[in-house]
């Protein structure tokens, strides 16, 4: 009988923890099929980060360190500069990278650090239960903004993106979404592409990947990918913010 | 006779460190330790190594941590405040079980404190300092000589125990120039079967985690830890005794304040005073033996310390508070003389 | 068993810490044990700068100087901080250039020596430093007045060479001042 359909091999035969609906399933498979497709496994370093991907550890198949909270470009930056020949990528969410992990963030780019990062932007803080992050959108209801996120009070959401896209470091910063089968498929393109990027020696390359978080955010899975499109991606669009090697070739 | 050169304290451990094979050093800007990372920048891009600049301590602790991981010989450097900022790394260093070399050459504190030479972190290196149950090597130089030894030594021991090990120095010793040699350095290797280098399709996946969700699992880890530091305490202790064989007064003293004290115990033995003294070189594992067969021989001892009396705890450990023990410090970047180290020999004597 | 405990200071930029690393370089050279420290942090921008070598027989207790046996002043505020902490029987040289005062003690022997004028005079204005480290170095007897050359040569990178014979005049010019 034909195979039409099977987990790739760059993922392990452990059940993943995540809720029921998460995206992160969708965006780990996403993964594991352009590290398939590269060939790949048997050279590349994963980082995982704090929060929900905490045991991304245990899924992917290929070498994997836990990074402290906020740290896995650095962590990642550690394995590079030693191993430049492997591939080093990480996976973070959004109170991970944006927030505390700014600063490691930021300074990987602008050091055109050649790793790939998956950045997993659901507008919340899944693992401690659904508080307020760095993305989520003003008015959004979460257990630390009980009345909404007020922006005169703690500040607007961060377009990570957009603001990387300032820098002269990065190679490759794009903007997918998860939330229906074209954006999947598209989304599937840039993760290949950033890795890609890093075996060509091209740079630092991110993917942020507008998810949902059904749990926190109190919808169904349905509702949830819904909310995404009427109200995540007005405010964060999708698209490719900078591609180096691309505007180089249109010149 | 080995050839000798004239290096900084700070100098030595950076030359020391690319000798052992270290050749990827991440570290963040702070006085007095800045000569470490200015002789790696001009260092290893020669050598083929990397000198990594990173954005905070936080940063460079993480890069270490990553480097670590991969199984390359790995350093960063810093002083007090930044070591403070490191410490998290530090404990998911210990809790993953890679080995690292730490340095830290210490200055004042608490707070941004000064930038003159302390031992006030003592405590924080040997007590812990970051979360968790975990204990560093903690190798404390005394002279320019050391710097260069003990991180060899250092890096030696981190391999063979997968541990940190932390250079406790001050900015006296990271400052001064001394004639040093390298030649009796002995390099060891260690396999690292635990590295991440790519499964290369040939084995199982190797990861590096210091996150255990069952209790159970999370206990076990720190019982085999734990059976890993008794070992290190059995085998790894380090320290030097100085005209202990008659003495009835023992003088401890680390690093610098060693030096002084030194000094002092040479004018009071002029004296006619029987005093000597046992200086700690690992500082943990601590020389616990050595004080307590010590507190046989002499009714009295002094912890001359630049702090305000950490060490002393473990003297008084040590010696099971068999016999009383005092106190010789300045604080704040201040060093004691040796005349003030001489007065509190001359008190010990008369029994205050 | 001898030991000799030096003490330079004077403003940063007048070369205190370089007199003082020329004569870490010479005892090393005569096989001596020996350690030199510098005053470190901002105050060695124009502020005060000092450096204690210590030079011995023996391997070198403690690095720090409380009681000099030689004391290099090269500014009226380092006299006067380090006038009284010299060893009875020790030695004071001082820029008499730069500094009008007399020391009033009587159990030291002091030597003034007019260094900036002297430098000036020989067309190395920036050498004080190695005209008052040359008295030094005929005042006591810590390490020889040979081989200055080469031992120039072990620390100076060959770029700057060119320097060495200045120097070396210079000490000489400090070593022979009566």
């Amino acid at each position: 009988m034909a195979v039409v359909f099977e987990k790739p091999k760059a993922l392990t035969d452990v059940p993943l923890h995540y809720c029921p609906g998460c995206p992160h399933g969708i965006i780990h498979r996403l993964v594991a099929e352009a590290i398939d497709e590269l060939g790949i496994e048997g050279q590349t370093i994963g980082v995982a980060p704090v929060g929900c991907a905490v045991m991304a550890y245990d899924y992917f198949a290929c070498d994997m360190i836990e990074a402290p909270h906020g740290r896995a470009p650095a962590v990642a930056t550690g394995i590079k500069r030693c191993r430049p020949e492997n591939v080093v990528f990480t996976y973070q969410g959004d109170g991970d990278l944006a927030s505390i992990g700014m600063a490691e963030t930021v300074h990987s780019a602008a050091r055109n650090e050649n790793i790939t990062v998956i950045f997993v932007n659901n507008a919340i803080y899944g693992m401690t239960g659904g508080q307020m992050a760095p993305t989520s959108l003003p008015g959004q209801v979460t257990q630390t903004s009980p009345y909404g996120r007020d922006v005169k009070h703690c500040g607007w959401p961060i377009r990570v993106s957009e603001m990387l896209s300032t820098l002269e470091g990065p190679e490759f910063i794009a903007r997918v979404a998860v939330n229906n089968v074209k954006n999947v498929k598209n989304a599937k393109k840039a993760i290949k592409k950033a890795f890609e990027n890093q075996i060509q020696g091209k740079g630092f390359s991110l993917v942020e990947v507008v998810s949902a978080c059904p749990t926190n955010w109190g919808m169904t899975p349905q509702k949830a990918l819904e909310w995404v499109e009427s109200d995540m991606l007005p405010y964060y669009p999708i698209g490719v913010y900078k591609d180096r090697s691309a505007a180089k070739e249109e010149k | 006779m080995a050839e000798k050169v004239l290096m900084k304290g700070n100098e030595a451990i950076a030359e020391a460190a690319i000798r052992a094979g270290c050749r990827h050093y991440f570290g963040y800007p702070i006085t007095p330790q800045t000569e470490i990372a200015a002789y790696m920048a001009k260092k290893m891009p020669k050598i083929g190594g990397v000198f990594l600049q990173a954005e905070s301590e936080i940063a460079s602790i993480n890069m270490v941590y990553g480097a670590a991981a991969t199984g390359m010989r790995v350093m960063t450097s810093s002083s007090s405040p930044g070591i403070s900022l490191k410490t998290e790394g530090l404990s998911y260093i210990a809790g993953s079980d890679v080995p690292a070399l730490v340095v830290n050459v210490q200055r004042g504190g608490p707070g941004l404190g000064g930038i003159q030479p302390s031992q006030s972190d003592y405590f924080q290196a040997t007590k812990g300092g970051g979360h968790g149950d975990y204990r560093m090597i903690v190798l404390a130089p005394a002279s320019v000589q050391e710097m260069a030894s003990l991180t060899i030594k250092g890096f030696n021991l981190a391999d063979k125990y997968r541990m940190t090990s932390m250079i406790l120095a001050d900015g006296t010793i990271g400052q001064m120039m001394e004639p040093i040699s390298f030649e009796d350095a002995e390099i060891e290797t260690y396999e690292k079967p635990w590295a991440l280098t790519g499964h290369g399709n040939a084995r199982k996946h190797n990861i590096v985690n210091s996150l255990y969700l069952q209790p159970d699992a999370l206990e076990r880890t720190n019982f085999e830890r734990y059976e890993k530091y008794a070992a290190i305490e059995e085998n790894e202790p380090m320290w030097e005794e100085y005209m202990m064989e008659d003495a009835e007064i023992c003088v401890v003293a680390f690093g610098i304040a060693s030096r002084v004290a030194k000094n002092a115990v040479v004018a009071a033995r002029a004296e006619g005073i029987k005093v000597g003294l046992i200086r700690p070189i690992t500082l943990w594992p601590f020389p616990t033996k050595a004080l307590r067969k010590a507190a046989d021989q002499c009714k009295r001892f002094i912890s001359v310390e630049l702090n305000m009396g950490q060490m002393i705890e473990d003297v008084r450990l040590a010696t099971e508070c068999k016999r009383p023990v005092s106190l010789c410090h300045r604080a704040g970047g201040m060093i004691p003389s040796p005349e003030q180290v001489l007065e509190s020999i001359r008190k010990a004597q008369k029994g205050e | 068993m001898k030991t000799t405990q030096i003490l330079i200071a004077g403003f940063g930029g007048q070369g205190v810490l370089f007199a003082g690393k020329f004569l870490a370089y010479k005892a090393m050279n005569e096989n001596k044990n020996l350690s030199w420290l510098p005053s470190y942090g901002p105050e060695m921008r124009g502020g005060t700068a000092n450096c204690s070598v210590v030079i011995s027989d023996m391997p070198v207790g403690s690095p720090i100087i409380t009681t000099p046996d030689v004391l290099i002043a090269m500014n009226l505020p380092s006299l006067t901080k380090f006038v009284d902490t010299v060893a009875p029987g020790g030695k004071i040289i001082i820029d008499s250039t730069l500094i009008d005062a007399k020391v009033e003690r009587t159990d030291v022997e002091v030597f003034y020596i007019p260094a900036t004028q002297m430098a000036k005079d020989a067309g190395f204005a920036t050498l004080s430093n190695m005209i008052l480290l040359g008295k030094a170095m005929a005042a006591c007897d810590a390490v020889s007045f040979d081989n200055l050359k080469e031992t120039f040569e072990t620390f100076i990178p060959a770029k700057k060479a060119g320097l060495i014979d200045m120097n070396c005049q210079a000490l000489k010019l400090g070593y022979d001042f009566t």
